[in-house]
């Protein structure tokens, strides 16, 4: 829980990882390349303050805890790993780790583990085995991850409806996407988004969170966001804008809740790529700047609860003691913000 | 790292700037931005041939490792064409440094054999299709910063655009840049065009006007972003970078206020 000015909030940090990336680790350079990759986003988005060495950011697992729940304000933290099983030898995200953490913590850590279509029928029987033994609630896709010739794969492919129909009878009702920045694939459009707008239409009872909210593709996201209704957009890379280029910032959570409303926003560090303690803080005290109003509302109170927390936890029905939830007027229905009037300001 | 490492060159004393306006006509396809404003030419290098001609050696460097290759390639093909265009030129070499997939492209340019020759089964189209995407991304942006400086700076509204054409549209910058990629999309370029048009060059209807504007503030915001972040990253990947980049033209000094949004977004897909 985060306190500020007397508000309380509930903190849900939607996308966390247990990465190890240390050279023993890495299969290749792609493996030492991708890390880098990691660590350069790390360096050019985060307060001086918060920059760790590059050792430690090859492997962390000693401080994760402390960096989330001590010192971070984080409530609750949600699992996404990603395998890069062609990059590292076993895998990036750390599954027994990050399950046995889960399993000493289990009100504060859920685990969502991940899958690649590309397996076929003996992927679809591993996550059925995968989705009993860690009760799994969500799943974190990668489809831009390499597999033997393929550099990516569409949700729309025919094996990869089969996985979402598997998941729809686990009950996994929460569909992680990576949809993001600077990583491949090929002429298979590794920013295209439209994909999720195939299946969200398609598994109507599934949630689609997209990680990232699309960037660098936010407006085809929003266009998707705003038609479907079970489509979702993570913070993680985009929040840390909040620090190095606020009025980028700014721009993205206006248009974000302009297109698809408050309640369909969730708060992700990413971490490690971010320390959630400084966004949790910086995102309380953001404002739309005042000459970016009334072009964008501000952002009130009840928003920022529910992005920070309540939205998350909504999807993953973890429970939110009555205090800390946003205290609805008794008409009020919840809807997308008001938008932005029409009048044109005098130049 | 500098941007220009120019060996004497007596060929002819207009060659480096010649190279140097040649690469800067080479864009980003996705930030829509010459790749010399951005800081991608890490450096070139010319060796004057004795013939009156000159080699010359490119290299480009992108803001990660994992730079989609798609793009990776366009930009580099792209260079290596507008270099290859300048008749003072021998051999041409463009390299493309520090990227996963650099033996491949190099091998690839090197080779001449385009972009299916290059990633063989992993390419199944041509990149025409995504230029297409991002020319018009480019142009959507395009158009919204002529309408929304408009609606700044004069008396017209968001209710009078379906209505406004090129030649309503001040001189300068702004104007020309939209023109430019409405050029390259083959939409009229006439003064009595149409300034609202849909990605097909289509005029959109008036009551349509608003929701086309607010989503092409959308993309604009969505490409700018875009490109805050890989110059950001450059410069952290390659210390000093942010000297050989030019400031955006998209970045006014002064932060101006935005165009006003019209009411929600309809719930009415038109794709």
């Amino acid at each position: 829980m985060y306190e500020s000015n007397g508000e309380k909030y509930f903190v849900v940090d939607a996308h966390i990882a247990l990465w190890d990336a240390r050279p023993e680790n890495q299969r290749n350079i792609h493996g030492k390349q991708f890390i880098d990759c990691f660590y350069d986003y790390h360096r050019n988005l985060s307060p001086a303050s918060e920059l760790w060495s590059y050792e430690q950011y090859l492997y962390y697992a000693d401080r994760l805890m402390k960096d989330l729940f001590t010192d971070g304000y984080v409530d609750h933290a949600i699992f996404q790993p990603a395998y890069l099983g062609e990059f590292y030898h076993r895998g990036f995200g750390q599954t027994e780790e990050a399950w046995a953490l889960t399993q000493a913590h289990p009100d504060k850590l859920t685990y969502n583990h991940s899958y690649d279509p590309r397996n076929g029928e003996q992927g679809l029987d591993q996550l059925h085995l995968d989705a009993e033994r860690f009760g799994l609630k969500g799943i974190k896709l990668y489809t831009a991850e390499w597999h033997g010739d393929s550099r990516g794969y569409k949700l729309t492919d025919p094996w990869s409806v089969k996985y979402l129909e598997a998941c729809r009878s686990l009950g996994i009702k929460n569909i992680h996407v990576h949809k993001g920045p600077t990583i491949r694939p090929l002429d298979r459009d590794a920013f295209d988004v439209a994909d999720v707008d195939g299946v969200a239409s398609d598994f109507t009872d599934l949630n689609f969170v997209v990680e990232h909210v699309g960037l660098p593709r936010l407006e085809d996201f929003c266009w998707i966001a705003t038609q479907e209704p079970n489509v979702y957009g993570g913070l993680a890379v985009a929040i840390p804008f909040m620090h190095t280029r606020p009025r980028y910032f700014a721009q993205i959570i206006g248009e974000l809740l302009y297109w698809i409303g408050e309640d369909r926003i969730l708060f992700s560090s990413d971490y490690a790529l971010w320390t959630p303690k400084w966004l949790v803080e910086t995102f309380v005290d953001f404002q739309i700047p005042e000459d970016m109003q009334p072009e964008y509302s501000a952002i009130t109170t009840d928003q920022r609860k529910k992005i920070l927390g309540l939205n998350a936890a909504a999807l993953y029905d973890i429970p939110v003691p009555a205090h800390l939830q946003v205290q609805a007027a008794p008409d009020e229905v919840p809807v997308a913000s008001p938008a932005p009037d029409l009048r044109v300001p005098v130049a | 790292m500098t941007a220009v490492d120019l060996h004497p060159v007596r060929a002819s004393d207009a060659l480096p700037g010649a190279v140097w306006a040649a690469l800067g006509t080479v864009m980003d396809p996705e930030l829509d931005e010459p790749i010399t404003d951005l800081g991608f030419v890490a450096s070139h290098h010319l060796e004057p041939t004795g013939d009156g001609r000159v080699d010359v050696e490119v290299h480009l460097r992108l803001p990660t490792s994992f730079c989609a290759p798609n793009f990776a390639y366009l930009i580099a093909a792209d260079a290596q064409d507008a270099l290859t265009a300048l008749d003072e030129l021998r051999d041409v070499a463009v390299w493309l440094d520090d990227h996963h997939d650099s033996t491949k492209i190099n091998s690839g340019l090197a080779a001449g054999g385009g972009y299916r020759g290059t990633f063989e089964h992993e390419a199944d189209d041509s990149l025409d299709e995504l230029r297409m995407i991002f020319r018009r991304k480019a142009h959507t942006a395009a158009m919204e910063r002529s309408c929304a400086a408009l609606l700044r700076t004069s008396s017209w509204t968001v209710a009078d655009l379906h209505t406004l054409t090129l030649a309503d549209l001040p001189s300068g910058r702004t104007t020309e840049a939209l023109v430019r990629r409405r050029r390259d999309l083959g939409f009229a370029t006439d003064p009595a065009a149409l300034v609202m048009v849909d990605d097909h060059g289509r005029p959109v209807s008036e009551d349509q006007v608003p929701l086309r504007l607010r989503f092409a503030r959308t993309t604009r915001i969505s490409v700018e972003g875009n490109a805050h972040f890989c110059r950001g990253l450059l410069a952290t990947r390659y210390p000093g970078a942010e000297e050989d980049q030019a400031a955006s033209a998209y970045d006014p000094a002064v932060p101006s206020s935005l165009p006003p949004a019209p009411p929600s977004p309809s719930h009415e897909s038109e794709h």
